[in-house]
């Protein structure tokens, strides 16, 4: 760490994702002079867009040059390679900043809860997507791709990415930055039927018409959905009838146009089930086949819940992705609301026992669970700042002392700072450039830490 | 694809929009906003919370309204980057009513 004045104002944000770089803007476009430190577990910045957004989506990712104006400010530092938790801990970081701010997304995925879960061939969406997107934890994850039929249980914008990922002619996908890796993995697959299920109706299918669009327009593949399971109850027709059901109303067009199409001579298939619910996974030593309970919908408009019958159907396949949703973790120190997977705050301060913990703030996905798409966690996070800001108000504890422990025990890591990951992101590049990708991704901690300290490769790169 | 700021922006200016926008790429006058699709990284934030439905994907727009997509690029270039939510204008909320949201 630099700078060796006695800083004004001095803020840690835990997390390099979006909410974590929009709480940073904001902090540093509201309290001139502030010095903000962003701590991330992984030697790279940018979280999701890095390592979960799809490798065939690159102007979403173009995101990333707002995110890299903002890490260029004065005041700003990354530090790359520290995870926050254990060591050092939450009141180790409040001993050393004015202000915390946690926004460390929301990493786990919720279980469905039944059994054969844990089955040889079951994986959860956040393996997957991390695995074709280079996310260091997930590279030692082994898909078993030799089977015909794939099963995605979820009806959101990561299964459609999974659905696409899986349908999509592997040589599409040649120059995006999906990992050389996850290229070979899919260029072995024999996957060509893909069941898409959906607890509740198609007018409650949450994906946004734009991911929805796009899985009938995969080269060489039909998206199919069944006419009758269009057909829709009152509360439903009610909640499509809404002034803000403009996204319901346009999916429900598009499942209409996937059901008129006939697409019999395509040789993969994206096949959308509604109101199933999934019951058991089952097989002999591996996944082979899912049962699924018929559901009816009940409840009001907007509240409607799949309950499910005693009727079952069965699905013979070889591989189930569940994706029902991400769940926020628990960091030693906070009031954790273990139910939502959000850590309690009221407007983005913490509490705990209903009490607010000075000094310690959070945004994003921990902090009102896991939706919205990227910009809605900038609005999320200048809440958070501008409830920092009262705060502040009301006058700051300084200096902090703890500020010397902190370099004292950061001293013996690796850190990575912003020019050491502007040195792996040009390492990548120039690898990408290679092979006529806009990157090729480092997957090993070991090689990103490398390429952070040793340009001899991009050098040699380069030449 | 396009986004882009329609006539129902005019004397209201909610500006919701600018702050769900991941890349601040919003430019205004003092009537509305508009959009400058260069930085524009089509995530569609911004159409479903404009209070009186403005923003409009161009495959979405109609016919009568495509003239916008010029309008919203000449604009754009001419206009400062506005990327911090303002008070809506003082007509906004007649206009809100006149236009039945």
């Amino acid at each position: 760490m630099s700078a060796e004045s006695t800083p004004d104002l001095h803020a840690a944000i835990v997390g390099a994702g979006p909410s974590g770089f929009y709480a940073a803007e904001a902090l540093l476009r509201k309290r001139p002079g502030i010095r903000v430190d962003m701590f991330d577990r992984l030697p790279t910045p940018f979280g999701l867009v890095r390592g979960g957004v799809a490798p065939d989506h690159p102007k979403i990712k173009q995101v990333t040059l707002t995110y890299d104006k903002i890490a260029r400010s004065p005041g700003f530092a990354f530090w790359g390679n520290v995870e926050i938790g254990r060591t050092p801990t939450i009141e180790d970081l409040l001993r050393a900043y004015h202000i915390v701010v946690l926004a460390y997304g929301a990493s786990a995925d919720r279980p469905l809860g039944i059994s054969g879960e844990d089955l040889r061939g079951s994986y959860t969406a956040t393996e997957f997507v991390g695995w074709y997107n280079g996310q260091p934890d997930y590279q030692n994850a082994v898909f078993d791709l030799s089977g015909h039929s794939a099963v995605i249980v979820g009806q959101g914008n990561v299964a459609a990415d999974l659905a696409r990922m899986l349908a999509t002619p592997v040589e599409d996908l040649r120059r995006t930055d999906i990992t050389d890796k996850a290229l070979a993995g899919l260029a072995e697959s024999r996957v060509r039927d893909i069941h898409v299920i959906g607890r509740r109706g198609p007018a409650q299918a949450k994906f946004t018409s734009v991911e929805l669009k796009e899985l009938g327009r995969i080269r060489d593949c039909a998206a199919v959905v069944t006419a009758d399971d269009l057909e829709l109850n009152d509360a439903s027709r009610a909640e499509l009838a809404d002034t803000r059901a403009d996204e319901g109303r346009k999916n429900l067009e598009i499942f209409r146009t996937f059901a008129a199409a006939s697409g019999n001579s395509a040789s993969k298939r994206i096949i959308f089930h509604f109101c199933k619910t999934p019951v058991r996974i089952s097989g002999n030593g591996k996944v082979e086949q899912i049962t699924l309970a018929h559901s009816v919908l009940q409840g009001p408009p907007f509240a409607q819940r799949a309950v499910p019958t005693p009727y079952h159907v069965d699905i013979p396949c070889d591989l189930v992705f569940r994706s029902v949703g991400y769940r926020g973790l628990p960091i030693p120190g906070v009031g954790f609301d273990a139910e939502n997977g959000i850590i309690f705050n009221h407007k983005g301060r913490c509490l705990r026992d209903g009490k607010p913990m000075p000094g310690l703030y959070v945004a994003g996905w921990i902090k009102r669970g896991p939706t919205g798409i990227i910009g809605t966690n900038r609005a999320d996070s200048v809440e958070t700042v501008e409830t920092i800001l009262e705060d502040l108000a009301q006058g700051i504890a300084s200096p902090r002392p703890g500020i010397a422990d902190l370099r004292t025990a950061l001293a013996e890591r690796k850190l990575v700072g912003y020019a050491d990951w502007q040195r792996i992101d040009a390492a990548e590049r120039a690898r990408g450039q290679l092979k006529g990708k806009p990157r090729e991704k480092f997957t090993a901690l070991h090689d990103l830490i490398d390429a952070a300290s040793n340009a001899a490769d991009l050098k040699f790169l380069q030449r | 694809m396009t986004i882009v700021v329609t006539d129902n922006c005019r004397l209201c200016r909610f500006t919701e929009c600018i702050s769900v926008c991941p890349v601040a790429c919003f430019h205004a006058d003092e009537d509305m906003v508009y959009i400058d699709n260069e930085i524009c990284i089509d995530c569609r934030a911004c159409i479903p919370v404009c209070p009186v439905k403005a923003i409009f994907s161009e495959e979405d727009l109609a016919d009568e309204q495509k003239h916008w997509i010029v309008v919203n690029e000449e604009k754009s270039r001419q206009l400062p980057v506005i990327d911090e939510k303002q008070t809506p204008l003082p007509t906004a909320e007649a206009r809100r009513a006149q236009l039945g949201f």
